[in-house]
């Protein structure tokens, strides 16, 4: 029985048809990726898979379980986070906060036991304090302690995205989507996020969903990856097979001027 | 500047020697008050801690949770009401009757947040007002709650009289002490809910919806729980009001109470215990006492008169005490957004880094 499984998922919005019956496997305590060009969907099946979205058609399995339809939170609980594009963070709660609140769903405390916090036994502040040891865990691990109890939206752009990451870890997912992490990234700061990701995969036996534009990344951290254009699944194989695929040259990878292109996009980002 | 060695130091309600120190200074203080004020001064003090217990319930939903509330004033009345009618009509001990209130008027809250879901901004603004006016016009038209002649609070006794426990608080320094006690509870259970998941979750919706519900935030659990405990705060600080007005009527909570309630909250400080209880004060504070004869203030109050006999009427203008509120509010939003707890912020950050 495979970990992870998409099978034949679509969606159309409006008539058009965002994803159209994409399906892959996805090994445990793998690298995954996902690489097409812009608006090709990837994002879009990263919602679906996070329950955002109701797909049209298709299943989403994991460890047998079907999360098709289940709505967000319970999609949560049964281990998948995530992390986003465009960075959605608690803006104004302080970065201790924000991965607290990937702690969320491990923890109980109700609104009496919450308004009876009066000490340190209390049962209350004993689980706060359990769940403080584990994220501080990763604060170190994400070299976060500088910003510990500072608050989000003073954060730069690459600390707000390891936060991010930092919260989607809290939750001690079974599978960790990754939306475009390294983007708006210098390169020292790509070659950090690489270690990092391997590390996640190899210390948190977390099986890892990812989004990358940054080819040298992919091509080095993936185990299998799936390209897809418009919609449509164009091979699902490892690096150098994908690499190989003359559709997938074309579709994104491109002609020798479309690369050009491509790459000085990349430099001014 | 204090080492932290243990985790639960991040959470504790009197985090340092300092915050202890003063708190207990304040508690002191309090504790003392009837010694050194009127009575008229009590009562007025009785008025603002009851303030302060809705409007931190205000802000739970507010300022925490980010949903709008012009409803307030309803709870209110039902925490009033009910805990009125509760030991006139059924007898019950004050402690049960104030809790039942609060957690009718919870019932309420959660009923009310069930459209919360769906509608937010000025939508929720207008359900939550209908809801609001709604409650002050059944409350009006029925017998058992006086109609529109208002009725009168029962004798005021914590004890339990049929077991001949009788503790009657016949005057104001009595009840006093009562909701200064109910007020210390409320304001530090807030504060400790605001520490745990239940804030956290709270804040995670406001800030970003769809991010919390993705990291498993029950949107459905959290918003309706946000407004019932809203909705309790605002039940039991209604019941206790009622013993401090001693007789009251539909009207007494209007929407402009709602409104004044968010007032409070906005120059206190959105999302903040602390502000809450500031702003509860000052606006109670300017409502009642400071600029109820505002124009019988020395050379304010003549300048004020002169002037809107000369630009305005002939008799001069009335509510001098609204036009001087609302320019105060509006001072404050301007130039401190944050409210009264961003000024209180720069205070303590003055003091800390004194004198660089």
């Amino acid at each position: 029985m495979a970990h992870f499984k998409v099978e034949n998922i679509g969606i159309s919005f409006g008539g058009i048809r965002a994803v159209q019956g994409v399906s892959f496997d996805v090994r445990q305590n793998s690298i995954f990726s996902i690489i097409g060009p812009n608006g090709s969907g990837k994002t879009t099946i990263f919602n679906m898979i996070s329950g955002i979205y109701k797909p049209d058609s298709g299943r989403v399995v994991l460890d047998g379980e079907n999360l098709t339809g289940l709505s967000p939170d319970r999609i949560a609980r049964r281990g998948v986070a995530r992390t986003f594009q465009n960075i959605q963070l608690f803006g104004n709660a302080t970065v201790m906060d924000n991965l607290m609140l990937g702690r969320h769903i491990h923890m109980k405390t109700g609104v009496l036991s919450g308004f009876f916090m009066l000490g340190k036994w209390t049962p209350c502040a004993r689980e706060e304090v359990r769940h403080r040891e584990v994220v501080e865990h990763i604060v170190d691990f994400l070299d976060l302690q500088s910003v510990r109890d500072q608050f989000v939206s003073g954060l730069p752009y690459g600390k707000r995205k390891l936060v991010e990451l930092g919260r989607a870890l809290a939750l001690e997912p079974k599978i960790l989507l990754l939306d475009e992490p390294s983007a708006g990234m210098n390169t020292e700061e790509k070659d950090d996020l690489r270690i990092w990701i391997k590390d996640i995969q190899e210390d948190y036996r977390v099986t890892i969903l990812l989004i990358e534009h940054d080819m040298n990344m992919v091509m080095g951290i993936s185990d299998r990856i799936l390209a897809i254009n418009q919609g449509l699944k164009i091979i699902e194989g490892t690096p150098a097979e994908v690499q190989k695929h003359p559709d997938v040259i074309a579709a994104y990878l491109g002609e020798e001027d479309i690369d050009a292109h491509d790459q000085e996009h990349r430099d001014m980002v | 500047m204090d080492m932290k060695r243990d985790y639960y130091e991040d959470i504790e309600v009197f985090s340092s020697g300092t915050v202890l120190f003063w708190s207990i200074a304040l508690f002191v203080f309090l504790f003392t008050l009837p010694l050194y004020l009127s009575s008229y001064n009590i009562y007025l003090f009785n008025i603002i801690l009851v303030h302060v217990i809705l409007a931190v319930g205000l802000n739970i939903l507010v300022g925490y949770t980010g949903q709008i509330s012009l409803g307030h004033a309803g709870f209110f009345a039902i925490g009033a009401y009910g805990t009125a009618l509760l030991m006139t009509h059924l007898g019950l001990p004050f402690f049960v009757s104030i809790i039942a209130a609060g957690l009718i008027a919870a019932f309420f809250g959660f009923i009310i947040g069930l459209p919360a879901l769906r509608l937010e901004g000025p939508y929720l603004a207008i359900a939550t007002l209908g809801f609001g006016l709604t409650i002050m016009h059944i409350i009006g038209r029925w017998d058992i709650f006086g109609g529109r002649m208002g009725i009168q609070a029962p004798p005021l006794d914590i004890g339990i009289p049929q077991w001949g426990l009788s503790a009657l608080l016949d005057s104001d320094v009595k009840m006093y002490y009562l909701i200064l006690v109910i007020a210390i509870v409320m304001v530090i259970g807030a504060r400790n809910m605001m520490k745990t998941r239940i804030g956290r979750a709270f804040v995670a919706i406001r800030d970003d919806d769809i991010a919390a519900e993705v990291m498993g935030v029950n949107l459905l659990t959290f918003k309706t729980l946000s407004f019932a405990v809203s909705a309790f705060y605002a039940g039991v600080a209604g019941g206790l009001f009622g013993f401090v007005l001693g007789f009251f009527d539909p009207f007494t909570f209007n929407l402009i109470l709602s409104i004044i309630f968010l007032v409070m909250i906005v120059v206190g400080g959105l999302g903040s215990v602390l502000g809450a209880v500031m702003g509860a004060s000052l606006i109670t504070y300017l409502q009642y006492d400071l600029l109820k004869n505002v124009d019988e203030m020395p050379y304010l109050g003549d300048a004020l008169v002169w002037f809107s006999r000369k630009f305005f009427t002939v008799i001069g203008l009335e509510n001098f005490n609204s036009i001087m509120l609302g320019l105060i509010m509006l001072g404050i939003v301007i130039f401190e957004p944050l409210g009264m707890f961003g000024i209180w912020i720069r205070i303590k950050k003055y003091w800390k880094t004194w004198p660089f």
